[in-house]
């Protein structure tokens, strides 16, 4: 159910974005989720990539900072209601979810979601107890 | 033509160097007796008070440094016991200590008395009204001032800086003749003049002093036209008083040195020889009359020529060019003394998740000084959150706005984004000039 992420610090400068894609592409990796946080003046991009050690070891050369990420991977059914079922069944449990995002490529019938919470053990067993189809890609 | 002070202003060169004569054996007498690190700087180079025996002898005085009064912080450089001393004053070091000046009642007068000259010279009267924006508190821009208008009789508007619609409304209730603020502060209330639509008729407005800050001729020339007024720049620093050391005329043709007060020399600052009148090189004071912190051949670290020729205005005192630069790497940011050290002293101690590497650039936005430091994140240092950015942002911007004493916006960059330079660190990029 755990999820490793990597989150890229960008000083918001024209051509940054476009340098991490040309340098993952570069490395052959695969970016398979991505979001990204603003503010006026950074940014932090959050991806998930088929391969993030790679990927970790390319960036940091190329002169990004860079840091890894354990978040909480689940699915839910493409449907009315699947959403807020888990994310009350969270609040009910009083975890607080620092951010989240959904991450797309599951098919027609599913998402993936993804989020960040404080104790990712806690929430693993929480949401697997109740049935919430894990979402382990890496 | 009418002078402030006739008997000094105008007096001729004979006697005013017997003036200077006497008060350099008496400053220099009172400095080895009373300052012990006048005594040791004196006695280190075997020279003793009776060695100087008129103004001639100035050069064989041992220099004073910014860093003589921050070793010896607060008080080891005063030369009279503290309750003598009726006012403090400070200006930011190089380092996270303070630079403190103390007043005794003949100084506080002796400051007044100059700026008076200075504010009489371009025709201030008794009754004018004059209103200073420039800061009141540790720095000395406000009170120096407002003294100098109070001596002469005429009428002060302790304003401050800030609150720029306020002041506005004042300068245009109260019919302020006088505008004493930074150049740029000027500019600044020029541009709120036309957002909130006040015109120059709107004010009475006859002179401004500005200073505190190096500004050049089109800066003049837009304030004289788009307040109706005449701009006079004025020159100083606290360590050898604070603002009228020097002050144009209404001639407008380099600052007039108190030099009665204040006796100035050039020097080259790297042989540290005198220069003839004329060559330009570093400005040094020597504080003749000062009897709480007297300075002797201070170095200002200002980059200026003494002016060759005598002013149409009939006073016989020294003038000074523009200021051209600093000999250190010192910034004025509205009117406030900020050192490149300063900065990194705080990010050096701030926090474990930045490196030791950053950039400062000043720029000019809508007429206001503003700083904005970049740092850079340590390596292996990333946030997955915005909220943890902004933290130590704000650690640094407090650690950063509490050690200069003005806010700086603080841009934090990835690792090795900034340029590496080979010899001495290129850490200012100064967009104003």
């Amino acid at each position: 159910m755990k999820v490793k992420q990597i989150a890229v610090f960008l000083e918001n400068r024209k051509g940054r974005l476009c340098d991490f894609a040309k340098i993952l592409h570069e490395a052959n990796i695969n970016i398979k989720g991505m979001y990204i946080a603003d503010t006026t003046d950074y940014g932090i991009l959050r991806v998930i990539t088929n391969d993030n050690d790679k990927a970790m070891k390319v960036l940091k050369e190329n002169g990004f900072n860079t840091t890894v990420t354990e978040l909480i991977g689940f699915k839910v059914a493409d449907k009315p209601g699947e959403m807020h079922k888990v994310l009350k069944l969270l609040n009910d449990s009083n975890v607080d979810i620092s951010y989240l995002y959904s991450y797309s490529e599951l098919g027609s019938n599913q998402a993936a979601i993804l989020i960040k919470v404080e104790d990712n053990d806690f929430v693993s067993k929480l949401l697997l107890s109740n049935n919430v189809e894990p979402f382990i890609e890496n | 033509m009418s002078y402030f002070n006739k008997t000094i202003e105008c007096m001729s060169f004979e006697d005013k160097k017997q003036l200077l004569s006497k008060n350099l054996i008496d400053v220099v007498r009172r400095v080895y007796n009373n300052v012990l690190p006048y005594k040791e700087k004196m006695d280190e180079i075997g020279l003793k008070p009776s060695d100087i025996k008129g103004i001639d002898d100035i050069s064989k005085l041992p220099f004073t440094l910014k860093s003589d009064l921050r070793n010896n912080y607060p008080f080891g450089m005063f030369a009279v016991p503290q309750d003598e001393i009726i006012r403090l004053h400070a200006s930011s070091g190089t380092t996270g200590k303070l630079t403190v000046v103390g007043y005794t009642k003949n100084d506080i007068e002796n400051w007044s008395e100059s700026c008076a000259r200075g504010l009489y010279g371009i025709g201030v009267r008794k009754g004018s009204v004059i209103h200073i924006a420039y800061g009141y508190g540790l720095f000395t821009g406000g009170l120096g001032l407002h003294y100098g208008a109070e001596y002469m009789g005429a009428t002060a508007v302790p304003v401050s800086s800030g609150n720029t619609a306020r002041q506005l409304m004042l300068l245009k209730d109260f019919k302020a003749e006088v505008l004493c603020c930074t150049p740029s502060y000027a500019l600044h209330l020029i541009d709120e003049m036309k957002k909130t639509g006040y015109s120059k008729d709107d004010l009475s407005l006859k002179y401004g002093v500005f200073g505190a800050e190096s500004w050049t001729n089109e800066m003049r020339n837009t304030i004289e036209k788009e307040l109706g007024i005449k701009a006079y720049d004025i020159y100083g620093l606290s360590e050898i008083s604070g603002p009228g050391v020097a002050m144009e005329c209404e001639f407008q043709n380099g600052c007039h040195v108190q030099d009665d007060m204040f006796y100035p020399e050039i020097i080259d600052p790297i042989t540290l020889k005198p220069l003839p009148v004329g060559e330009e090189g570093e400005l040094v004071f020597t504080t003749l009359t000062k009897e709480g912190i007297p300075l002797i051949r201070y170095r200002t670290r200002d980059l200026c020529r003494i002016l060759p020729d005598r002013c149409e205005c009939g006073r016989t005192t020294l003038r000074l060019d523009k200021i051209k630069g600093r000999t250190d790497d010192m910034l004025i940011i509205r009117g406030v003394n900020v050192f490149p050290s300063q900065i990194e002293s705080c990010i050096l101690k701030c926090d474990d998740r930045i490196s030791p590497h950053f950039h400062i650039t000043v720029d000019r936005h809508n007429n206001l000084d503003r700083l904005t430091v970049e740092v850079e994140l340590a390596p292996e240092i990333a946030f997955d959150e915005i909220q943890l950015i902004q933290a130590l942002t704000q650690k640094l911007d407090s650690d950063i706005s509490s050690a200069i004493g003005i806010r700086a916006k603080i841009m934090l960059v990835s690792n090795g984004s900034i340029k590496r330079s080979e010899g001495k660190a290129v850490r200012v990029t100064d967009n104003r000039k």
